[in-house]
């Protein structure tokens, strides 16, 4: 039965509390990250790496070696340490601009090749740090600073599914699945599964999480939630997408 | 009869990003295409705003390099297109516009400096000189701006949509992240109220006529098989650059008749540099300034005819020499007293530490 | 010789350090002087202070930065540790003296806390908090410091909510460039709204200021009566 501490052990406590915004969902997923890292003990055989965007507050968020990369590129940099190293286990950290937008094309090639690293995309519907502008996942109708009116799906597209997505195209082997931070419980699974098949060397594994950001959505914590679990929720459905031996759950 | 995007002429007082999408809305710009990056996000913010109300578009696009190349197709379909980056972004963009450089593609981009290399900070700096100037595959067969005041900001973007499309080289604001953030006043006109014709843009792909039968079909290329074939497509090229020097290039000098030392800076570290010579000229202290406004064409003959009568030099920028080196290539084998430089890699410079580091030269 | 009036002003986020640094700006504007003003943002220092630089004068400005301020405002413990770098013996220093933890200053009272121009990318120090000492050092070498109790009046006589229109207040005369009317137009351009929906709002922020205008006129008057030390 696995311990919830508050800080998990991998966590750096010299950087804590964090630079996350309040009602963050960053925390939330790295907590359970740090779960994950503690219960399968990989912390001397992880490589962590941060995108630019948010993710990169956590360059020195956890007792792992951690790279900050440039936007978009942490998926290439994981790769190019897999390769050099494959006894390492890179895990790639980043947002919905730094996974769908100018990541996507290294999010496809690795699937595409089935690098065996781990992408984390955390997903929150708009470029947080630099100040909210849409972002591929945003929602139609939806206002963002680069969508003032509402973002119109005629003109630029309805939200990216980017599991269902690599779904499609990942080789056998492949771990992709999306979670919440709505749903802790679920989230740890699928993180745990995602790891494992990495350290099985399996392939490719690939982890959405629907997650918050009240500060660019200018919501308080009920109208938060409920942009969570009842209009993301409409877009972004929960649940395992590829599993190596294809046993799913949905 | 579209309305006037400036009803009459007013003084404002507004942020630089804000200043520059009202210029390009007054310029007659017809699409933006942009990508997230601080410090110029607020130019896309103001734009997206603007925009449904005068006719524009807008594309935030997946990336930088797309932004460029997506830039660079509107232009080619005849319509006023710009976008606006800053450090990696700027990186990202030298593809697009080695294209621009080969094709004579006329885009606009305003890039707002910020520190590098790499992510450095999002904040200033004048060290993008080189990227700007210089940047991707080419020879550098580009117009460069360098802004220091909002008036600038909102004059310059006006003018950079006329310079492109009449002499066809890409075309940059080159501002800073102080200029986009800070707030102060300057007047916001419709050019053509001052007189200043607007050029239309002019299509190269999608003419009317069917190709083939109406009209030639166009057949654009940026490739070529061997060299003699690229000399013979890049020398006229260089010939129209240097040409169009001669119309477009820019500089400010005051005080260098009688200098016994001259401050040479760029873009908002000018300010700095006019407010330090003013204060030590009242101490008697005969300071000069020159200014170089267009970095690409660089005011060269302007520069050794100041260098002629002054050549004591205090060369000032927020970069560790991108400034000097185009003024040293423009001085070459110019007999220099002296060349004193102030380096300070993405901070800001102060008139007082202008004024404290000349005062301690002359004791 | 030209007027250049040097305003730095230091506060924790959420004090209305920029709606304040602002408003100056725009006053100045309004008045046909040139006005510059910029927020500082940026993880340049430790522990995420927000500053705002305000210039006034009447030809063009220099820098948007400076080395040293003619006024310096400082609103919390961290602000005072912060703004040592800019105090010279030319300065007046104006602390609030409360400098206990700062109070939330609500949109509905004072306009915008959070500025698109500050870029969250360099809040990376912003939300860690240092443990209060309770130990402040004030600068040596100013040419006066003031103290003003203005988060105490504010909770105790007007409204938490209105803080940094004391300060503001206290700015405004402290730096003795642009008029108190000015300001008051550019607080109704900025809220006019708000004071339409709420006249009450009007009245609680134009006392606010007027308050902290006194407040330094006493002190100012207090130093010229007495024969003072500086702190």
């Amino acid at each position: 039965m696995a311990e919830h501490l508050a800080m998990p052990k991998s966590w750096n406590t010299e950087t804590k509390p964090h630079k996350f915004c309040p009602g963050c969902g960053h925390g939330l997923v790295l907590k359970v990250l740090g779960e994950v890292i503690d219960e399968l003990e990989i912390q001397d055989r992880m490589v962590f790496g941060v995108d630019i965007g948010c993710s990169l507050l956590a360059w020195d968020f956890f007792n792992v070696d951690t790279v900050q990369t440039h936007h978009g590129r942490t998926n290439p940099v994981m790769v190019g340490i897999k390769r050099a190293n494959p006894k390492l286990l890179p895990i790639a950290y980043m947002g919905d601009g730094g996974g769908y937008a100018i990541g996507s094309q290294h999010l496809v090639n690795s699937a595409f090749r089935n690098e065996k690293i781990m992408a984390i995309v955390v997903n929150n519907c708009n470029y947080g740090m630099t100040g909210g502008q849409m972002s591929p996942t945003t929602l139609p109708g939806q206002k963002t600073e680069t969508s003032p009116y509402g973002r119109d799906a005629k003109e630029t597209g309805n939200p990216t599914l980017g599991p269902e997505m690599v779904a499609a195209i990942a080789s056998p082997g492949a771990y992709v699945a999306r979670a919440s931070v709505s749903n802790m419980k679920q989230l740890k699974r699928f993180m745990k599964k995602a790891v494992e098949n990495q350290i099985a060397g399996n392939g490719f594994s690939f982890l959405e999480v629907i997650s918050s950001c009240p500060t660019n959505w200018r919501t308080n914590a009920k109208q938060t939630w409920a942009f969570m679990e009842e209009e993301m929720a409409k877009y972004f459905k929960t649940g395992e997408l590829r599993t190596p031996d294809e046993s799913k759950e949905g | 009869m579209a309305e006037k995007p400036i009803q009459e002429e007013k003084r404002v007082f507004m942020t630089g990003n804000e200043v520059v999408a009202w210029a390009a809305v007054a310029a007659g710009a017809d699409i933006m295409y942009g990508y997230p990056i601080t410090p110029q996000n607020e130019i896309m913010h103001y734009w997206t705003r603007l925009a449904p109300k005068h006719g524009k578009k807008f594309l935030q696009t997946e990336d930088e390099l797309s932004a460029g190349f997506t830039t660079l197709g509107g232009a080619l379909a005849g319509r006023k297109s710009f976008s606006a980056t800053a450090g990696p972004g700027t990186t990202l963009f030298q593809e697009p516009l080695s294209m621009a450089e080969m094709m004579r593609i006329p885009v606009v981009v305003i890039v707002q400096q910020r520190g590098g290399p790499s992510t450095a900070t999002v904040i200033y700096s004048q060290q993008e000189v080189n990227m700007v100037t210089f940047g991707g595959n080419g020879e550098g067969w580009r117009v460069v701006y360098s802004t220091a005041t909002h008036q600038e900001l909102f004059d310059y973007t006006i003018k950079a949509f006329n310079t492109a499309w009449k002499y066809r080289f890409p075309t940059f604001i080159l501002g800073d992240g102080y200029q986009a953030k800070m707030r102060e006043p300057l007047v916001m006109y419709n050019p053509e109220d001052r007189g200043i014709e607007m050029i239309k843009p002019v299509a190269s792909l999608g003419l009317p006529g069917t190709p083939g039968k109406d009209r030639d079909a166009v057949h654009l290329r940026n490739t070529y098989s061997v060299e003699e074939e690229l000399y013979d497509a890049t020398m006229p090229i260089q010939e129209d650059y240097e040409k169009m020097s001669k119309e477009v290039v820019e500089w400010d000098e005051r005080n260098v008749d009688d200098a016994d030392i001259i401050i040479i800076s760029h873009g908002v570290v000018s300010r700095a540099a006019i407010a330090a010579m003013n204060r030590l000229r009242e101490k008697g202290v005969k300071v000069g300034y020159f200014r170089p406004i267009t970095l690409r064409p660089f005011p060269d003959e302007q520069l050794q005819k100041v260098a002629a009568k002054c050549s004591n030099f205090l060369l000032v920028e927020s970069a560790l020499g991108q400034l000097a080196r185009l003024v040293k290539s423009a001085l070459f084998n110019m007999p220099i007293d002296n060349f004193d430089t102030l380096y300070k890699p993405g901070v800001g410079v102060t008139a007082e530490e202008l004024v404290q580091r000349i005062e301690k030269t002359i004791k | 010789m030209a007027i250049l009036v040097k305003i730095a002003i230091a506060g924790e986020g959420g004090q209305g350090v920029q709606a304040i640094g602002d408003i100056l700006a725009e006053a100045g504007n309004e008045e046909g002087k040139e006005a510059l003003y910029i927020p500082n943002f940026g993880v340049e220092q430790r522990g995420g202070v927000s500053l705002a630089f305000v210039q006034i004068s009447d030809e063009q400005i220099g820098s948007p930065k400076f080395q040293h301020g003619d006024i310096v405002i400082a609103l919390s413990e961290r602000a005072v540790a912060r703004t040592k770098q800019y105090v010279t013996g030319d300065t007046l220093f104006v602390y609030d003296s409360s400098l206990i933890a700062p109070p939330e200053v609500a949109d509905e009272a004072v306009g915008l806390q959070v500025y698109d121009s500050v870029a969250p990318e360099a809040q990376a120090d912003a939300v860690s908090e240092q443990p209060k000492t309770g130990k402040v050092e004030l600068p040596k070498n100013a040419k006066k410091v003031i103290g003003i109790p203005a988060t105490d009046i504010a909770l105790s006589e007007l409204h938490p909510r209105v803080f940094n229109m004391i300060i503001l207040g206290a700015t405004v005369r402290a730096a003795g460039v642009v008029d108190i009317e000015t300001v008051k137009h550019a607080l109704e351009t900025k809220l006019g709204k708000k004071f339409i929906d709420d006249p009450k709002l009007r009245e609680l922020n134009f006392n606010a200021l007027q308050r902290g205008i006194d407040l330094v006129e006493e002190a100012l008057q207090g130093e010229e009566n007495n024969d003072q030390k500086d702190v």
